[in-house]
């Protein structure tokens, strides 16, 4: 399969570590503590420094080597470059220098900085928790972490269910999707010159059979989900149970004390 | 058409002739307009004893590609125990015991996608079985393995029949009725012939309903008129060498 190849969706590291064996609420809820407190604290720059003690720490515990970490960013490095040069380029302030027409103030030079690294730091949080968490983990962290909002009417078994049947068929479609191309290829479609309208038409042919799969797939997924008694997530168990431990406990903790000392030190102390 | 526990049942018939359709309505997928189907006592058409019907009548379905639902294996097979609430610690000695039965278990930890076409089909073989079912309905379920492969799991099969399981086959290919008790032809979505095995073969009735004859089935026939074979061996390569020999021995 070409395509899977450069599939990066699936980001799972398996290996035996500290961070890998943790409950994936732990996990999750730590992700987002540390997304947070990154976006809250912004008045100075140092708060960064932190985070990359953080970030280093999470990587030692995962078994994961920071450059392994840091490859991570490499899809979305063209999104932050992007970030970076519109603040830099599009802020008014005090001039510092001028290149041509550009000129590139003090404002605009400290909030391309923090904006980058704000940006930075959210992609590294996030893609650490889904290298050390595997993709059945985290929808079931997600269901369980939903479940409190059940009562109002928050679907999160249906919304774990199909995050399962999402995973499990991009490599799929994938395949399916290839398999098109190039039987519409080999009929003589070109897909691929001409401008983006043009490309864009000469590709439908290629989507409306993709599309007749996909209902087909969902349809006979149906019966055989329901031929084995699925009834959504009434009376369902698990074969492996989220167990909340001590040490699951104890990371949070401590993940959530870093967050606020920074949070409180960025904007009252210093 | 009668199944009793503990048969196994062949269906064959065309494309078309309703064998699917009918293979849905054993686990109560599809429910009759007309007549009526009961499946261990219950009516399919009582909705609330559905959950009841399912859980004792397994199917497994053509495309295994379309019955996945995880992305690890061991977690697919789970997928049927976990919907019926059972302990973590039943599930996965079900889970192994499936595993190990379709020679899957050192695919335990690999991602379902990796799997190859004939290891699909076992796959979705092994999460049937995990539900225990005191019936399995196998929907032309044969048609992606290579003949070893399809060998396989007609050995698995009859271990579990010999077990005291149920089995029903839908299937299009004529030499895979030879393991069962009772064969049932289907044309036209109506039921033509149903009865025991041995009488299909009797008369060449199979011809006679339409169906293509494999030619091990005509050589069987033609050893007997010449007298090389006794009447009642069934058209198997291994009954027939047996007996062969047994002739030419005496």
């Amino acid at each position: 399969m070409p395509f899977l190849e450069h599939l990066s969706l699936g980001q799972y590291v398996p290996t035996q570590s500290f961070v890998h064996s943790l409950d994936p609420r732990a996990k999750i809820l730590s992700a987002i503590a540390l997304i947070t407190s990154v976006f809250l604290a912004s008045t100075s720059l140092w708060p960064y420094f932190l985070w990359f003690v953080v970030l280093i720490a999470i990587s030692a515990l995962s078994k994961l080597s920071l450059k392994t970490i840091m490859a991570s960013i490499k899809p979305v490095l063209i999104l932050i470059i992007f970030t970076v040069l519109i603040n830099l380029l599009f802020a008014s302030g005090e001039e510092l220098f001028r290149i041509f027409f550009i000129s590139i103030t003090k404002e605009g030079l400290a909030a391309s900085i923090k904006m980058g690294l704000r940006l930075l730091f959210l992609i590294l949080f996030a893609n650490i928790t889904m290298m050390t968490t595997s993709p059945i983990e985290l929808s079931d962290g997600i269901e369980s972490l939903l479940s409190p909002f059940k009562r109002f009417h928050v679907p999160a078994h249906e919304f774990a269910m199909m995050m399962t049947i999402a995973l499990r068929f991009i490599p799929t479609l994938l395949d399916e999707t290839d398999k098109i191309i190039k039987a519409q290829l080999a009929r003589g479609a070109d897909l691929d010159s001409g401008n983006l309208i043009k490309r864009f038409k000469a590709f439908i042919p290629v989507l409306v059979p993709l599309f007749v799969i996909v209902f087909q797939r969902a349809d006979d997924l149906a019966i055989a989900m329901e031929a084995r008694c699925y009834r959504g997530g009434i009376g369902r168990s698990r074969m492996k149970p989220l167990r909340w431990t001590l040490s699951d406990g104890l990371y949070l903790l401590t993940v959530l004390l870093t967050c606020a000392s920074g949070v409180v030190l960025d904007k009252w102390v210093l | 058409m009668d199944v009793e526990a503990g048969w196994w049942v062949s269906v064959v018939g065309d494309n078309g002739s309703g064998k699917s359709t009918l293979a849905k309505h054993l686990n109560a997928l599809l429910l009759p307009t007309r007549g009526v189907c009961f499946v261990l006592g219950n009516d399919t058409k009582d909705s609330s004893l559905h959950w009841e019907i399912r859980k004792n009548v397994s199917m497994v379905f053509q495309n295994p590609e379309n019955q996945i639902v995880a992305s690890v294996v061991e977690e697919e097979v789970a997928f049927g125990p976990e919907n019926l609430g059972l302990s973590s610690e039943e599930i996965k000695g079900r889970v192994n015991w499936a595993l190990d039965v379709t020679g899957l278990a050192e695919f335990a930890q690999k991602p379902t996608y990796a799997l190859s076409g004939g290891q699909k089909q076992r796959l979705a073989l092994a999460g049937a079985l995990a539900m225990k079912p005191k019936c399995i309905v196998l929907d032309e379920a044969t048609s992606m393995l290579d003949p070893e492969g399809r060998r396989d799991l007609m050995e698995v099969l009859k271990k579990l029949h010999d077990g005291g399981m149920t089995v029903v086959t839908i299937t299009h290919r004529v030499e895979e009725i030879l393991m069962s008790d009772y064969v049932a032809v289907l044309g036209q979505g109506k039921l033509t012939f149903y009865g025991r095995l041995g009488d299909v073969l009797e008369d060449s009735k199979l011809v006679e309903f339409g169906i293509k004859e494999p030619a091990i089935f005509r050589f069987c026939r033609d050893l007997k008129t010449r007298g090389l074979l006794d009447d009642e061996v069934f058209p198997r390569a291994e009954d027939m060498a047996e007996n062969v020999v047994q002739k030419l021995c005496r």
